[in-house]
């Protein structure tokens, strides 16, 4: 494929920039925030396939392996707490969980 | 021929996730991004990494957005009316933060540092599965522990009381 690193590497930057920008302005909803990290994770997995690729190893390939199992961990126990909070507060909304607030 | 398929899959990938990040529903911010990591898959697959575009689609694309939708349905969230919209006060620091990764991109891009020739080589299953259970066996143990943990805490977070 002729396609120059640094068109893969603007295309990562820009979804991470995304993703980003999803955290920042969602930050009063705990799902959308686990979105942004979900789309920043790809970000960084894309950069590490690219480079993978480019320098023809194979430990980006297997550094985004491990990313995405280290993502399905993060995303189980993330889920559980919100489902856990939703049961305690009946809102996904960050606002309302201040109760550790002075 | 595949540089083409290429920047109409980065297309579709940014498109997409553009409108996941401005959905005003969960569920349609959920199958906006599954299109965008199939859409990422494609890429992986064209970059010489077919195993982990597998991994992508069954994964990320089948079990961590099905887990979220799994999760937004679950919870019956107060009806999208409720559900409050970022406002442009909210989304200023975003653009801010954005804004500044996509002008430090330009600043790079301007200067023009050295033109690394293009064209990417692609590596067997052969050569993966060789580095990642000969050279880095250590790590699979580490990251079979750290799912444990993940599922012991999770079982602990839902349980009954």
């Amino acid at each position: 494929m002729s396609v120059p690193l640094s068109h893969v590497l603007i295309v990562a930057s820009l979804m991470f920039a995304m993703g980003l920008g999803c955290v920042v302005a969602w930050r009063a909803n705990v799902i959308m925030m686990l979105i942004g990290i979900e789309i920043m994770l790809n970000a960084v997995m894309l950069t590490f396939v690219g480079g993978s690729a480019h320098w023809g190893i194979a430990d980006g390939q297997l550094f985004s392996l491990m990313l995405m199992a280290l993502t399905s961990a993060e995303v189980s126990l993330a889920l559980a707490m919100v489902v856990y909070l939703h049961r305690r507060k009946q809102t996904v909304n960050t606002d309302q969980f201040d109760s550790m607030k002075g | 021929m595949e540089a083409t398929l290429f920047y109409i899959l980065a297309a579709v990938l940014l498109i997409g996730t553009l409108l996941a990040i401005t959905a005003r529903q969960a569920v349609r911010s959920i199958v906006y991004l599954v299109t965008s990591f199939f859409a990422l898959a494609l890429m992986f697959y064209l970059l010489g990494a077919p195993l982990i575009a597998a991994f992508e689609v069954i994964i990320y694309a089948g079990a961590i957005m099905v887990l979220f939708l799994f999760v937004i349905m679950m919870l019956e969230l107060e009806s999208p009316e409720k559900l409050a919209k970022p406002h442009f006060k909210n989304w200023l620091p975003a653009l801010l933060l954005a804004g500044a990764v996509v002008g430090a991109l330009v600043v790079l891009l301007c200067s023009r540092l050295q033109a690394v020739p293009p064209g990417f080589t692609e590596i067997p299953v052969r050569q993966f599965a060789f580095a990642l259970f000969k050279q880095y066996g250590v790590a699979v143990e580490v990251v079979s522990m750290q799912l444990l943990f993940a599922l012991v805490g999770a079982l602990y977070l839902g349980r009954r009381r």
